[in-house]
């Protein structure tokens, strides 16, 4: 993988700049061009083609009382990397289905040119067999069927009687996997490797179709850095090999590093496309588009009121794998949280962040769990998650869809999950009260919607992120675990987010925050963790955190395996989100602990900022975020 | 109402659709999937009255219906539980079976007073569905696999403890419990003209008087319950329309019963099931948990639900139904069989999903199961009435299912694609 990075790197840089003649594609693509020029009259009304491989024109698709788009316009270059910006429910994605033939012709109004004809798909098949590709964000992969198998689906690499070719389904396969930088067995079960991999076997999926233009819907939301940037790289390589690409983002510095163009939405309509390389294109400049004001701050100012007093404390903390029990996950973590304290947890993807949360909330996750946990300096034993809510914890997942929420339920009964034996008396829910604290809720948090009796998988993912929120900040929790708590959400509704986390650590609680992204820890926390392969590496406080320095500790083993034998990193099961991963694992089996090398120091020295504690109105539990119980009669319990 | 004018100035805004706003846009809200089921149940039975000349509502017939279908509704209640939760079982059927025989043991073989048979067999029907809940629950294996192989297991039993014999007759008073009937207390009095004639059961009416009145002060309650906490209702002109309906319903339903033998038992087992099952699904923690875990299982997991106890006690509960409905089945044919009860899971799993329960859990109602029960009861009784061959009835009842389910499908997918 180290090497694919290599390869693709310092072609990233320059691409425009190299002749055709060093890439026979690139090469190629210009001869078709021309042939394209010469002998292709564009229809009356078609857009002249000389570089513009799709125009979309003024789209609009309505829904039963809603319009999604309305008079949207696209028009992407040939060869470009063409970003599409704009806040959750702004209509990107039903602008993609539009184009991809999800939405069939006739059910949209406007008109569709790609490479100089009219478009009238009337299904998916319809736009792949032109070249256009749409890679979802949720991956449409089969977890039983192996790497080739799923390349290869519904396009099956046939011999004679429909049997089919398995020596040429997996040798292609083979060259399309070398062709997106993924070192992987063919015949590999797609539920064996992780979700970075997976979504380069969805490109090179796409790459088996003929791709000519391939749309990625948030390729990276769920990638830690080096994934992300091991995608973007890849990106550049295909645009180089002549492939168009839109990329659906929310990350406003991939966006930044990697697009030559960037059209923003908004409310369903098209603001603006910018040329990325001429005028204005800040990050400010592009959040002020897409959310239609000013945002100067992207983190809200916070004074942290950090207290004395020891919230949480985590000891000498192992885990080990759920299945394989002699596969350390977390090796010997300590950790500590305080009173009013935001605490930050950094990791790449696979270092074991959502792992160590999950196995201190209750043993949620693992197996062979060793270690203490102290709450308030007492030891306490959490050995159901039910124990864990009883000290006072919580835990917001990660991926709120599959993990925190009962989507085909309303608002109320989600908040209330949690919480039911608080809401009832002897077994019986008081429904009543149970409305109430819900609207509370939903006035306080802001969630936009018209009834706490509305389902909740109909919500945007920033509406819904803050109903998790509130069934946790109902439970009344002393420390809050949020895991990755602003993923896939736009950047409104993360400011809100942001505001909620303040609020929750003035009114005394401990919060801990999982993030793959640096800037947003950088932004909020008062002191960061970082976790490499299980184990923690650094201990850094605001003042002196930069996203290099986190960067360092996060990779601080991965730099180590340099020193190792070659036989140990060049192990087939190397991974794109760790390079020699099972070599540290292997090295951990032999009960070597790579982060007691000599020259690694395990923490870094600890600078907190002097700040008044505020103990004596802390941990009182009623945080302003509380629904307030005004003047409702015979509230149940409190 | 001036209060309802001043609740919408309260503190908290409420927005249009609030629960009890306008009954129009609460149907509109829950969708035809949950109120449809209820406007196809009195479509069809209108439909049977005017086509069979209105033999099936008539006071016999009506009392027959019950007797005839209560143990599938019994059945139909726990299937919509386990349903919920995101579960199947298969094995009701034989569990039946084997209630049947255990109770024909106890209390014909061995002579066992008829109440201690009656709860030792409700006992086994427990352990029978421990034994499974614990399959299921603490060891993970599917629902499916585990009640097939219990539906084959029990059938065996079965005939294992009956030696291949039948068991019968039972003593009458436990005959009573499938097919007796409760009147005569207070005697008969005669049904002015316009109410159809007749001598009708004092009881059985005063039964259904009490019904109104509780049923009117409970929604009063919740009426009032609701304002105290600033929560809007509807108007007072429509709460009446809507109780006066129901009274006129239940009523009408009463004065049928009372002139042919009064009340059936199995009406007031039923009725006394639907009420705490009903409560128990809606309103209890207990409740909400099965919900939860049917939703999504890995939320209700991570927000501290023990899953596994409320599966395992979700199959102790369907175990100890299914031993009523084998009592209650017994009872009526005064017969305790081999082959009772077979078949009976599919028709108990049709009437919860006809009443409206999704495949993949975390939707059902109790009441929807009980009108999916009727609906397959009316329709068979119906075409009976008629004289319709069992064969086709069985063809219809096929594609009444399927119908039902894909008119749920087709709902949820226009839904969706808002």
């Amino acid at each position: 993988m180290i090497s694919v990075l290599r390869r693709l790197q310092p072609i990233g840089g320059a691409h425009f700049l190299s002749s055709p003649g060093s890439h026979p594609r690139a090469f190629h693509r210009v001869l078709s061009l021309q042939f394209q020029t010469n002998f292709h009259t564009p229809r009356d009304g078609a857009p002249d083609m000389a570089d513009t491989i799709l125009e979309m024109r003024s789209i609009t698709k309505e829904f039963p009382g809603v319009k999604a788009l309305q008079d949207v316009n696209l028009a992407v270059r040939r060869g470009d990397i063409h970003a599409i910006c704009g806040e959750n429910g702004a209509g990107k994605s039903t602008l993609m289905k539009v184009l991809s033939g999800v939405y069939p012709v006739g059910s949209y109004d406007g008109e569709i040119y790609f490479e100089g004809e009219l478009c009238q798909f009337s299904d998916i098949r319809g736009s792949e067999e032109r070249g256009i590709v749409i890679i979802h964000q949720e991956l449409a992969l089969i977890p039983y069927l192996s790497i080739a198998e799923n390349i290869f689906l519904g396009n099956e690499r046939a011999g004679r009687g429909g049997m089919i070719d398995w020596n040429r389904t997996n040798a292609e396969a083979g060259e399309l996997l070398s062709r997106v930088g993924l070192k992987e067995n063919p015949v590999t079960r797609v539920m064996d490797i992780g979700v970075g991999k997976q979504q380069l076997v969805e490109i090179a999926k796409a790459l088996s179709k003929k791709v000519k233009l391939l749309i990625l819907d948030e390729p990276t939301a769920a990638l830690n850095d080096v994934d992300s940037d091991h995608l973007l790289g890849l990106l550049r390589g295909l645009q180089i090999e002549g492939i168009t690409s839109i990329i659906i983002s929310h990350k406003l510095n991939e966006i930044k590093a990697i697009a030559d163009s960037t059209t923003i939405i908004r409310d369903g309509r098209s603001i603006e496309t910018l040329d990325m390389k001429v005028g204005d294109t800040s990050e400010a400049r592009i959040i002020k588009l897409m959310v239609g004001r000013d945002l100067e701050n992207r983190y809200p100012e916070h004074v942290p009121h950090i207290g004395e007093e020891e919230l949480l404390r985590i000891e000498d903390w192992t885990v080990h794998h759920p299945q394989q029990h002699d596969r350390v996950i977390v090796s010997g973590a300590n950790m500590s949280i305080r009173k009013g304290e935001i605490v930050g947890l950094a990791g790449l993807m696979g270092a074991g962040r959502t792992e160590l949360a999950m196995s201190v909330f209750g043993r949620a996750y693992g197996s062979r769990i060793t270690g203490r946990i102290y709450k308030e300096g007492k030891e306490i034993r959490l050995h159901t998650i039910a124990d864990a809510i009883d000290h006072g914890l919580a835990y917001a997942t990660e991926d709120r869809k599959r993990y925190g929420l009962n989507l085909i339920e309303d608002i109320k009964r989600n908040i209330s999950m949690a919480s039911l034996p608080k809401l009832s008396a002897r077994g019986w829910v008081n429904e009543n009260e149970e409305f109430a604290v819900a609207n509370n809720f939903r006035n306080s948090m802001n969630i936009k919607a018209p009834t706490v009796l509305s389902i909740t998988g109909k919500l945007s993912g920033g509406n819904q992120q803050k109903v998790v929120l509130s069934k946790w900040i109902y439970s009344d929790p002393d420390v809050l675990i949020l895991d990755e708590p602003t993923r896939g959400i736009d950047v409104g509704a993360k400011y809100e987010i942001y505001l909620i986390i303040n609020q929750l650590a003035d009114a005394g609680k401990g919060v801990l925050v999982i993030s793959s992204e640096l800037p947003e820890l950088l932004g909020i926390c008062d002191r960061i963790y970082t976790l490499s392969a299980g184990h923690i590496t650094g201990e850094v406080a605001r003042a002196d955190a930069t996203p290099e320095l986190l960067m360092t500790y996060m990779t601080k083993d991965q730099r180590s395996l340099t020193d190792l034998p070659p036989e140990a990193v060049q192990d087939p099961d190397n991974s794109v989100a760790l390079p020699g991963r099972s070599a540290i694992d292997a090295r951990i089996d032999q009960g070597i602990d790579p982060g007691a090398r000599p020259g690694l120091a395990t923490t870094a020295p600890v600078a907190l900022p002097a700040d008044p504690p505020v103990g004596t109105q802390a941990g009182t539990g009623s945080s302003p975020l509380q629904p307030v119980t005004l003047d409702r009669p015979n509230p149940t319990k409190d | 109402m001036a209060s309802d004018v001043s609740l919408t100035k309260a503190p908290t805004p409420q927005i249009p659709g609030s629960p009890g706003s306008d009954f129009l846009s609460r149907l509109r809200r829950r969708g035809l999937g949950q109120s449809g089921i209820y406007v196809a149940f009195v479509l069809i039975l209108l439909l049977f009255a005017i086509i069979t000349n209105f033999k099936i509502v008539t006071p016999a017939n009506l009392s027959n219906l019950i007797n005839q279908y209560g143990y599938i509704l019994i059945l139909a209640i726990g299937m919509v539980i386990v349903i919920i939760a995101g579960h199947i079982d298969l094995s009701v059927g034989s569990i039946v079976g084997v209630a049947g025989a255990i109770s024909g043991v106890f209390v014909v073989r061995m002579g066992y007073p008829v109440w201690l048979g009656v709860i030792l067999t409700l006992v086994v029907g427990a352990l029978i569905g421990a034994f499974q809940g614990y399959w299921v629950a603490y060891f993970g294996i599917p629902a499916f696999i585990v009640t097939l192989a219990g539906m084959l297991a029990f059938r065996g039993l079965t005939q294992l403890i009956l030696g291949n014999l039948q068991i019968s007759p039972f003593p009458s008073s436990y005959r009573n419990i499938g097919s007796g009937f409760l009147e005569g207390f207070f005697g008969k009095f005669t049904v002015p003209g316009f109410l159809g004639g007749g001598r009708a059961d004092i009881f059985t009416v005063i039964v259904g008087l009490l019904c109104i009145v509780a049923l009117t002060m409970s929604q009063l309650r919740t009426r009032s319950a609701r304002r105290k906490y600033r929560q809007p209702v509807g108007s007072m002109a429509a709460f009446a329309t809507r109780t006066a309906v129901s009274a006129i319903v239940i009523m009408y339903f009463v004065l049928q019963l009372s002139k042919y033998k009064g009340l059936p038992v199995v009406l007031i087992i039923l009725a006394v099931l639907v009420l705490v099952y009903g409560a128990v699904t809606q309103r209890s923690v207990f409740g909400r948990h099965i919900y939860a875990i049917g939703g999504n299982l890995n939320a209700a997991t991570l927000s501290g639900i023990k899953v596994k106890s409320v599966t395992f006690w979700i199959f102790v509960n369907m175990g100890v139904l299914s031993a009523l409905a084998g009592i209650v089945f017994a009872a009526r044919l005064n017969l305790a069989n081999p082959t009772n009860g077979n078949t009976f899971e599919l028709s108990a799993i049709a009437a919860a999903f006809i009443g409206g329960a999704a495949v993949t859990g975390g939707v059902g109602r109790v009441t929807g199961a009980i009108v999916g029960g009727l609906i397959m009861g009316v329709l068979l009784n119906g075409m009976s009435l008629l004289g319709i061959d069992p064969s086709y009835q069985q063809v219809i009842q096929g594609l009444v299912l399927l119908a039902a389910v894909a008119f749920d499908v087709f709902n949820k997918r226009r839904a969706g694609s808002r």
